[in-house]
């Protein structure tokens, strides 16, 4: 049983809970300061997922054999942990609007068209280096109501268990020289520019398969354990 | 080497990768005491969070192939999450230190930037008086916060508050992990 307590993150490279421009926050920021909890072993352990109980969904770009409308892409990349070494055999969840910007969501009521071809829901493992591939369509970019005339970048929303539950992680995938990153609140919210950069993904023509699909890398980076054990 | 990737909202509209059966802990066959724990997440206005994603985490009993220990609910119109469950027993603190029962939650919503933690503890339990994390919240509103209520018949019950309400109710104890 792993029994290293995770360090606590970079300061400036995570987002806080009350950022103005984001309006949804305004009623859903904690107020109170929050009660630093020394790890155990509740937050040093974590859920793992195995592929026989949680099948893998790696191609989001097909539904029963019908290619969804768009451009397609392949992404992959490498998880590793902040000392470098990877992190094999991880659950990935994905999920993201279609081409037009749309999600397959009754809450969704963009007028931009739904695709049948198109459910925008994939799940990946790492493998035994860390690295992780999908195939999809890239996202649209759509309009929210936080402000006059807002519109969200393209994005693809990740979500990464780690090996313990504090290395949890919740986030999104943006293109590169999208110009709508830097209206974007959410985004910007990331006090540290370098942090923020890392949130974009990369062309990578290594991956690009010639007459079929555009390939894009992106590595993420879970938060590092301490040097020393728990005490006791 | 680089730090920790940043965290983003996980939206309105995470619901595609819900999976309802996730709630039910206990699907796969597990054995044990089986009790559900239920509770709304609110507001600053009082108002439900109806598109919030609550997570719970349990180091006890441990996970196996009968037991995920770790389940995922939507809130649904009334900001309710319902999970069904093994009761936990206790684990080790730091040091010599036993730790009450407890459930690490996480909730993540449109508006929270990143997940924010939680835990749930259960009203009666006599180690809840040693708990080095109840013991550490010296206002007893806000130590109320983290320990869910039951009915009697294993039917747990806690609310998550993301700010003070509207007539002073008291914010949920939010852990920085």
């Amino acid at each position: 049983m792993e029994t290293i307590p995770f360090r606590p993150y970079a300061p400036g490279t995570q987002p806080p809970y009350d950022a103005a421009a984001y309006g949804s926050t305004h009623k859903r920021h904690p107020q109170e300061n929050l009660v630093r909890l020394p790890h155990t072993i509740t937050e040093i352990s974590g859920p793992r997922f195995a592929p026989a109980q949680f099948p893998p969904i790696p191609d989001l770009s097909v539904v029963n054999g019908k290619a969804a409308l768009g451009e397609r892409i392949i992404v992959h990349g490498r998880i590793t942990d902040e000392d470098g070494p990877p992190i094999p055999h991880t659950i990935v969840e994905i999920w993201q609007a279609n081409a037009a910007g749309r999600y397959q969501h009754p809450a969704d009521q963009h007028d931009a068209p739904t695709d049948p071809n198109f459910l925008g829901e994939g799940r990946v493992y790492t493998d035994a280096d860390g690295w992780y591939r999908f195939t999809s369509i890239k996202p649209g970019a759509y309009p929210w109501r936080n402000h006059h005339n807002a519109w969200r970048p393209n994005h693809i929303h990740f979500s990464f268990f780690g090996s313990g539950f504090a290395q949890r992680l919740v986030t999104q995938m943006y293109f590169p020289g999208d110009p709508l990153l830097a209206l974007d609140p959410v985004f910007l919210s990331i006090p540290d520019e370098a942090a923020r950069i890392r949130l974009v993904c990369q062309l990578d023509m290594n991956v690009t398969e010639p007459e079929w699909a555009l390939g894009y890398r992106w590595d993420v980076v879970l938060r590092g354990r301490e040097a020393t054990p728990m005490e006791g | 080497m680089p730090s920790a990737t940043a965290s983003q909202t996980i939206g309105p509209f995470w619901h595609l990768i819900e999976h309802p059966e996730w709630a039910d802990l206990t699907r796969f066959g597990a054995a044990g005491l089986q009790i559900t724990l239920t509770g709304s997440v609110l507001d600053g206005d009082g108002i439900p969070v109806t598109d919030a994603a609550v997570e719970l985490w349990q180091s006890d009993p441990s996970a196996d192939e009968h037991f995920p220990a770790f389940g995922r609910s939507r809130t649904d119109e009334a900001g309710r999450f319902h999970f069904k469950t093994l009761k936990p027993g206790p684990v080790p603190g730091r040091g010599n230190a036993q730790q009450a029962p407890h459930f690490a939650i996480a909730i993540f919503a449109r508006g929270l930037l990143k997940g924010l933690a939680t835990r749930a503890y259960f009203a009666g339990e006599p180690l809840n008086e040693t708990d080095p994390l109840l013991c550490s919240i010296e206002d007893p509103a806000r130590r109320a916060t983290l320990i869910a209520i039951s009915d009697g018949a294993e039917r747990w019950h806690i609310d998550i508050r993301l700010q003070r309400g509207p007539k002073g109710e008291t914010e949920t104890v939010f852990l920085d992990i």
